[in-house]
């Protein structure tokens, strides 16, 4: 019996470190052959470099105008967070709070559109209409539309569990709507808006189809849209290919080790409670 | 009734504008201009009736098969993840050594675009210098190397390799949190009546996970049926174009101008997302509902 155990105890180990080695693989390849040379780097190997080519990491900068599109995808994931954030809290509390036939109807119909795919061609074409193609708040405006359905339910099933106590009282100091929701209801929401935030910020800085439709200008694409004509551009020269991926994950990924509970806690929200 | 006072219509309106405005006027627009042969090279557009369809379905050009692709990989590569990361997460969530530095390596790559994960794997899957084919001769097994990308008989094990390595960790940590909000009362009770580790996955464990496991099904369905990235970074639909998809459908109808057809496309994944998500989202509100 104990013999078992311990032969158990192993192979799930074994299990473990085999895969974790598959997924920290292709990272190593990442790293070692960015600091490489072209020559070195064609070959693909894991073995470090024997001189690193710091230098790499200066020309991607340069040539792949990385610093405009890393401000670029800043600003899109900041704005159109903030944006989602403000205008799906004050919907999801006005919905979740009054009772009626309508606001029950407004909610699933919100809702509905967790499910809804985006009809890229005509979205371009009311885009236009509405002068936001190929624009920086176009796409921001974009963002923010394509995340009300998802923040809407997400933030609906949290104002249930903050008391309308809370609303009353203010309401009796003479507080209007807006005071009350501002001042009183939304820092009560605070730990479900850093869920939302994290859900939609990461769907935002990694998101590559979207700007891939709505915008040309490249002084407007996010890192997604540059790496990938980066690539394009320098397909014989992976040394300066995987300097260039691995500028575009280390930001994400400090993220993540440093936030992690946050992150991981964000993603399973619901799944615990449904 | 004056109560509503404090809670007015107002503040829905900005995000049902922005929702309807740029997102339910393009489908139902685009449901309409589905059945007409909108395109770039013609400033009318005129009603064709079910012209577009009849091209989908019944031409030689072939988007009954990009179809069907987008049906199987919703279906296979969620299997492929569902499986294997629900016993990843119990082994992650029973007494392992080093548990929670797993937990964050195997999520790793969650964070990652897939994108990024698509162009780290063209080279990862290159056929001569390639990271795997070369672990595969150095450990003496050449004969298992492939042209992974471009073989017709292992592309789509490829697209759906790197889509579970990718996806993997997500669905196994939604998982975890299920599973730790199963009371340890219930395996104690279970191990008074005797029940060994298969019986107590099937009574406690399964029944218990079904708020976790519904939500995995509804994403990961979502994601199946609207995916573009990682098939246009890794194959662009090649070889031939029997990796298409619908999304990689429409983005080549929308460069080469079909308007129509394109939003035709989408039309029919729409309908299709529907039918498969509309029973699937009403399980999970009422479930919010009753929480």
């Amino acid at each position: 019996m104990r013999r078992r155990q311990i032969g158990l105890g192993a192979a799930k180990q074994a299990l473990l470190v085999a895969l974790s080695l598959v997924v920290l693989a292709p990272f190593a390849i990442i790293l070692s052959n960015s600091l490489k040379t072209r020559v070195e780097a064609s070959r693909m190997e894991l073995m470090p470099a024997a001189h690193p080519v710091w230098a790499n990491y200066a020309t991607v900068v340069e040539r792949g105008k990385l610093g405009l599109s890393f401000l670029n995808s800043v600003f899109y994931t900041v704005a159109a967070t903030a944006g989602t954030l403000l205008v799906t809290s004050m919907a999801a509390y006005v919905l979740s709070r009054r009772q009626s036939r309508l606001s029950g109807f407004l909610y699933a119909f919100i809702v509905f559109g967790i499910m809804l795919p985006t009809n890229f061609v005509a979205l371009i074409k009311v885009m236009q209409a509405l002068h936001l193609l190929n624009s920086r708040w176009g796409l921001v405006l974009f963002y923010v539309a394509s995340n009300v359905a998802f923040g809407t339910f997400i933030i609906h099933g949290f104002v249930g569990s903050v008391p309308r106590a809370m609303d009353e009282s203010a309401a009796i100091d003479g507080a209007g709507p807006l005071r009350v929701f501002f001042s009183v209801i939304l820092p009560l929401l605070q730990p479900i808006l850093v869920t939302t935030a994290v859900l939609c910020g990461m769907g935002i800085w990694n998101d590559f189809v979207n700007p891939l439709y709505l915008l040309n200008s490249s002084s407007a694409w996010p890192m997604t849209l540059s790496v990938y004509a980066f690539f394009g551009r320098f397909q014989q020269e992976w040394n300066l290919v995987f300097a260039d991926i691995a500028m575009t994950c280390l930001p994400i990924l400090a993220i993540y080790l440093a936030g992690q509970r946050f992150i991981v806690s964000g993603l399973t929200a619901g799944a615990v409670k449904g | 009734m004056s109560r509503n006072r404090l809670y007015p219509y107002y503040f829905v309106l900005p995000a049902l504008l922005l929702y309807v405005g740029l997102f339910i006027v393009p489908s139902v627009m685009g449901a309409g201009l589905s059945f007409t042969d909108w395109n770039r090279y013609s400033p009318e557009v005129h009603f064709n009736g079910i012209e577009n369809f009849r091209t989908i379905f019944a031409s030689s050009k072939r988007y009954d098969l990009y179809i069907g692709n987008t049906l199987l990989f919703a279906l296979v590569s969620n299997l492929v993840k569902l499986v294997p990361a629900l016993f990843l997460a119990l082994l992650l969530n029973g007494q392992v050594k080093g548990r929670n530095f797993y937990r964050t390596i195997l999520f790793l790559p969650t964070v990652l675009s897939f994108l990024v994960v698509g162009l780290i794997f063209r080279s990862v899957l290159h056929p001569s210098t390639g990271l795997l084919n070369g672990a595969l001769r150095g450990l003496g097994l050449p004969f298992l190397a492939g042209r992974w990308l471009s073989d017709p008989r292992l592309v789509w094990a490829s697209i759906i390799g790197v889509d579970a390595w990718k996806g993997l960790g997500y669905v196994m940590t939604i998982f975890i949190a299920g599973l730790q909000a199963i009371p340890q009362d219930y395996y104690d009770a279970a191990d008074i009546d005797g029940a060994g580790w298969w019986r107590k996955l099937g009574y406690v464990t399964l029944p218990m996970l079904v708020p976790a496991i519904t939500i995995n099904v509804v994403f990961g369905v979502t994601y199946g049926l609207k995916v573009f990235d990682i098939i246009y970074v890794l194959t662009n639909g090649g070889p031939g174009r029997m990796t298409e998809v619908i999304n990689t459908a429409v983005f080549n109808e929308f460069a080469a101008g079909s308007y129509g057809l394109g939003t035709a496309l989408s039309t029919l994944l729409l309908v299709a997302m529907a039918a498969v998500g509309f029973p699937l989202l009403r399980a999970l509100t009422k479930k919010q509902v009753e929480s």
